[in-house]
């Protein structure tokens, strides 16, 4: 089923809808980009629900994001998350070398100051993800050369 | 899954590495993709109601933006199924019920209802995976919560030099039993037009 490919035109039209009515500048940006994350929160948080419904209790936060990285990005991306790091004190760094929603965008520099609005959607479902399991996180990306990109998650402690 | 424990200090800060290598991805649930589009839909159904005051404008919304998605996912289709020009609009309706419509939303509605003249049919959905866990609140009673397909449809058929009307006749969302798209076929497009985004 080629089902990624209508979530991408979803995702992408989503994106054009967000801006287009909007106006240029900071601000305004900001509020897009909130918007999509608030929109990415709630469907992550949905999703996990779904996903975990059998799953058996993490162990810890590590787990939790393992899971994340694992099996969570393999069914919304069809891959894992390449690279994860952390500094155990609640920061966590996932690395995606060839991140789905920008192969399309462009492979390299061009068009990088769009890139973010492509990412917002991602860290908001992150961040609904993790929160449904219990996590609370700020989540956000950066990119420097597409189609890698990197999320960062930062526990907040309850 | 092999996983490796590394210690790299980076800018003062001790960062374990763990690195989270799959032989292969676990036999996970396809149905899940689906439910991420279903569940992002929601969303943007959701965002349309904030944004605008009546359903009207919201089911217009929805028709253009399915629109814009039509005119590019036509493109994807074609590619995918290296389906040739087909000959009339019955062969272009079942494409669409058996081909397009599976593919990307795994499901097959039926054809029916023609009309006498050859150029209107029914598409009966039996379930439509949009609205799965959706149920309309009463004061949404005019939102056709899943005017995208119609916008798809229009915007795909504009691509390939048809000029349809598509729209929902029945909606399990209202109380019906099943979901009819009636659509209804208008012109033959020259091909110089060039598309637009709306």
């Amino acid at each position: 089923m080629a089902d990624e490919a209508l979530f991408q035109f979803l995702h992408n039209e989503v994106i054009q809808y967000i801006y287009k009515s909007s106006e240029h500048g900071e601000m305004e940006n900001g509020r897009c980009i909130t918007k999509l994350e608030n929109m990415g929160f709630r469907v992550g948080q949905g999703l996990i629900e779904r996903f975990t419904k059998d799953t058996a209790r993490f162990k810890d936060e590590l787990d939790v994001m393992k899971f994340i990285c694992k099996d969570f990005w393999t069914s919304v991306f069809k891959k894992q998350i390449d690279n994860l790091r952390t500094n155990h004190q609640g920061i966590y760094v996932l690395q995606d070398n060839k991140f789905r929603l920008l192969t399309q965008l462009s492979a390299g520099k061009q068009y990088l100051e769009h890139a973010p609005k492509y990412l917002a959607f991602t860290c908001g479902l992150v961040r609904g993800g993790l929160s449904n399991l219990g996590v609370k996180s700020i989540v956000t990306a950066e990119v420097s050369v597409m189609p890698a990109c990197k999320f960062q998650v930062m526990i907040q402690k309850m | 899954m092999v996983e490796l424990l590394q210690e790299t200090t980076t800018k003062g800060h001790q960062y374990e590495e763990e690195t989270c290598l799959g032989q292969e991805t676990q036999a996970m649930d396809i149905r899940l993709n689906s439910e991420l589009f279903t569940l992002t839909y929601g969303a943007l159904v959701t965002q349309l109601c904030k944004d605008y005051e009546n359903d009207e404008e919201v089911n217009k919304q929805l028709d253009k933006m399915g629109y814009n998605i039509g005119v590019r996912l036509i493109e994807d289709f074609l590619a995918r199924s290296s389906i040739g020009r087909c000959q009339d609009f019955r062969e272009t309706a079942d494409v669409i019920s058996k081909v397009a419509f599976k593919m990307y939303l795994g499901i097959t509605p039926s054809v029916t209802n023609w009309s006498p003249a050859g150029d209107e049919l029914s598409l009966i959905l039996e379930s439509n995976p949009l609205v799965d866990f959706v149920e309309l609140p009463d004061n949404h009673s005019s939102l056709v919560y899943s005017n995208l397909l119609c916008g798809v449809l229009r915007g795909a058929l504009e691509m390939v030099q048809m000029a349809v009307d598509v729209k929902f006749a029945q909606d399990t969302l209202r109380g019906d039993n099943v979901t009819e798209i009636r659509m209804k076929f208008i012109k033959r497009i020259e091909e110089n037009l060039p598309a637009g985004d709306e």
